[in-house]
């Protein structure tokens, strides 16, 4: 028999069994007792400084520091970061996290601990946060759980909700969309036809009463080339164009289709393209687009 | 026009994309305080105050004036708002000078604010209403169409536009308040950025901003130590959005609105006897063609102004010292601004934008699909 030992493993624990003491000593037991009170302070050097957490000497010169504790925070501004993205089994936090330098207010040097921002972007140098205390409290510095950034906006949900009714006009302007056709009315005083029908004249003021039907097709007078999506909007690019119906006086906007953006012209001819009559519901919908005849370009 | 107004105050917040350490409160009462200080007054003095700000969807603050009542000191005296979308602005100071010149009150605050970060000014115009197609295209999109039938009826070459995005920009960095500053703006640089709706390019459009203008209006018994501006004309006009014949380059609202506000300062020759204008120019393309609906140039020939330099800070009438729309942007503070602006200048208080000798200004405001038009003359010398 022939024993194979090269590639043998084994789990191997080296724990002092119930963990090491550490004395705290005056300085950084003082500083432990007052996190178990809920409380933050700091020690004053000799120079005035105040370090947080305290020291038992001023690292910067050697020197004892003072017997004075100042409280501190317990807001503070974070100084500089690094953000978490998967967090480990020792962590503080179970989600990604930042580890920060958080200067607490009336502190000369910054703590680092965790801070709960939700999302990187939130993270930022100048960052306003304070400590999230734990319930049970055993003075260690995970008594405080995190820190969390101040608020500084909240959501307002605005919403209304309404029924709306298309009123006489647009309802009659829409019948006619809903067989295919466009009706428009004719002032009686300046004898200009608008479309979309409307019941007065935005000129005279008048009542317009007498309907005319207008042909589906037009002259594009002007047009915009949208490049910016939106996604209540057609696909981009697309052109929306003021289309003049032909025996109209006031352009419609409406979408041109079957060709490429940048091949409309000022002044080209079109037709409004219906969808099919078994689709056709009492909406502007029913005009997929407008779409060139090939006719010569209009004057304009 | 009623006794004499001056505008004793002017007070300014800087403008920036997001002003997240203010609430609207605190960001109206920036400005309103700094007018205030100019004018060497506190709350007590006012008598009434006028707020403007651009369509409640915009931030989904029901009745601002209600909300912000106290913050503008407005307890136990009249309050009132505003409301014509993008000239609101303008028309807010004209509201608050109406009230002096009328002899209602000695002392007025006008104020004018947005907080465009709070939500998305595009989709709050864009709110489509059933049987309707949706045609999402924003202010951008809605001005394009006309802008294009401009440069198709004027022959205007293509960089003019340009010409004015690269000038406004370099005002702007003069003027400490002004939102974008972009440090060796070029043609070049405007060219290069991304087509939005043909034919405006993203650095011809204006920036969207958090901001707020206030001013302090005066009986004239009542300035103070500071110094006066005096309005020497006011007008507003406003037309049909849907109107056959209407011509949406040049609006008769428009020209109205200008022939009214020259005939009550005696302007009969803009180009030359007004010395600085701040024009409400959202997009580049609209220096020309407000040019030519405000008289100081002859139908079709605005470009040829811009293009001499006419319209620099250093040509013979410039416009849009401060920057302008096109570089801070809170819109219904947008039309205040040009106003305030104007008073600056023949205040001789522009600081480094100061048009020289300036003693005679236009502040003008438009809004909604070019239909609403708010205008004011002001000048350093009482009327």
């Amino acid at each position: 028999m022939t024993v194979e030992a090269r590639n043998l493993e084994a789990r191997y624990v080296l724990e002092f069994p119930g963990g090491y003491t550490r004395t705290t000593g005056p300085v950084i037991g003082r500083f432990l007792t007052e996190l178990r009170d809920g409380r933050i302070v700091g020690v004053r050097t000799a120079e005035g400084r105040t370090l947080v957490p305290p020291l038992e000497y001023d690292p910067a010169t050697g020197d004892a520091v003072t017997e004075e504790f100042v409280e501190v925070g317990p807001a503070g501004t974070v100084e500089s970061w690094s953000w978490v993205h998967a967090p480990r089994k020792a962590h503080p936090l179970d989600r990604p996290f930042a580890w920060a330098l958080i200067r607490l207010d009336g502190a000369d040097t910054a703590l680092v601990h965790a801070v709960d921002a939700g999302d990187v972007k939130s993270m930022r140098p100048g960052l306003r946060v304070r400590p999230r205390w734990r319930a049970e409290r055993t003075g260690h510095i995970t008594d405080i759980e995190s820190f969390v950034p101040d608020v500084t906006k909240i959501v307002s949900v605005v919403r209304s909700e309404y029924v709306v009714k298309p009123g006489l006009a647009l309802a009659r302007f829409l019948e006619g969309v809903a067989e295919g056709v466009f009706i428009g009315g004719r002032c009686g005083s300046c004898h200009k036809v608008y479309v979309p029908y409307r019941t007065t004249c935005p000129e005279c003021g008048v009542a317009i009463t007498e309907e005319v039907v207008l042909p589906d097709t037009g002259t594009i007078t002007t047009f915009a080339i949208n490049n910016l999506p939106d996604p209540r909007a057609p696909e981009v690019p697309f052109v929306s164009a003021y289309i003049l119906l032909d025996g109209s006086d006031l352009p419609m906007i409406a979408l041109v289709g079957e060709i490429a953006a940048h091949e409309v012209r000022q002044g080209m001819r079109v037709r409004a393209v219906w969808v099919p009559e078994e689709e056709r519901t009492t909406s502007m919908s029913n005009i997929k687009w407008f779409a060139p005849t090939g006719e010569p370009d209009a004057e304009l | 026009m009623g006794n004499r107004c001056a505008i004793i105050g002017v007070g300014q917040t800087h403008y920036t994309t997001k002003r997240r350490d203010v609430s609207m409160a605190g960001l109206v009462r920036e400005a309103a305080l700094r007018a205030l200080e100019d004018a060497g007054l506190t709350w007590k003095d006012i008598d009434a105050v006028v707020i403007g700000k651009a369509p409640d969807l915009f931030e989904g603050v029901m009745m601002p004036e209600s909300y912000l009542a106290d913050a503008l000191g407005a307890s136990g005296k009249p309050m009132m708002r505003v409301h014509t979308a993008g000239s609101v602005g303008g028309s807010t100071a004209l509201v608050g000078a109406s009230l002096i010149q009328g002899g209602v009150h000695d002392r007025v605050l006008v104020v004018a604010f947005e907080k465009q970060s709070e939500s998305n000014a595009t989709w709050a115009l864009s709110t489509h209403l059933p049987f309707s197609a949706s045609l999402v295209v924003g202010a951008g999109g809605y001005f394009a169409p006309h802008i294009r039938e401009y440069i198709r009826r004027s022959g205007a070459p293509e960089h003019i536009g340009h010409l004015v995005a690269v000038k406004d920009r370099q005002n702007a960095l003069k003027n400490p308040y002004a939102h974008l500053k972009i440090q060796g703006i070029n043609q070049k640089m405007v060219e290069s950025t991304p087509m939005l709706w043909e034919p405006i390019r993203y650095l011809d459009t204006c920036p969207s901003s958090d901001g707020a203008c206030a001013m302090v209006l005066s009986a004239e018994d009542k300035i103070t130590d500071s110094t006066p501006a005096w309005v020497l004309g006011t007008a507003m006009r406003s037309e049909p959005i849907s109107r056959a014949d209407r011509d949406t380059v040049s609006p008769q609202a428009g020209k109205d609105c200008a022939a009214d506000v020259y005939r009550q300062a005696g302007i009969t020759d803009p180009r030359r006897e007004i010395d600085v204008a701040e024009v409400y120019v959202p997009f580049s393309w609209y220096e020309p063609m407000w040019l030519e609906n405000l008289g100081f140039a002859a139908e079709g020939e605005g470009w040829k102004l811009t293009e001499s330099g006419a319209t620099a800070l250093d040509g013979d009438i410039p416009w849009n010292a401060s920057g302008g729309v096109l570089s801070s942007n809170p819109i219904g503070a947008s039309g205040l601004i040009r106003f305030a602006e104007a008073a600056l200048q023949v205040r001789g208080m522009a600081g480094e934008h100061q048009v020289d000798g300036a003693r005679r200004a236009l502040g003008h405001a438009y809004g909604g699909g070019a239909q609403f038009f708010a205008m004011w003359m002001v000048g350093s010398d009482k009327p």
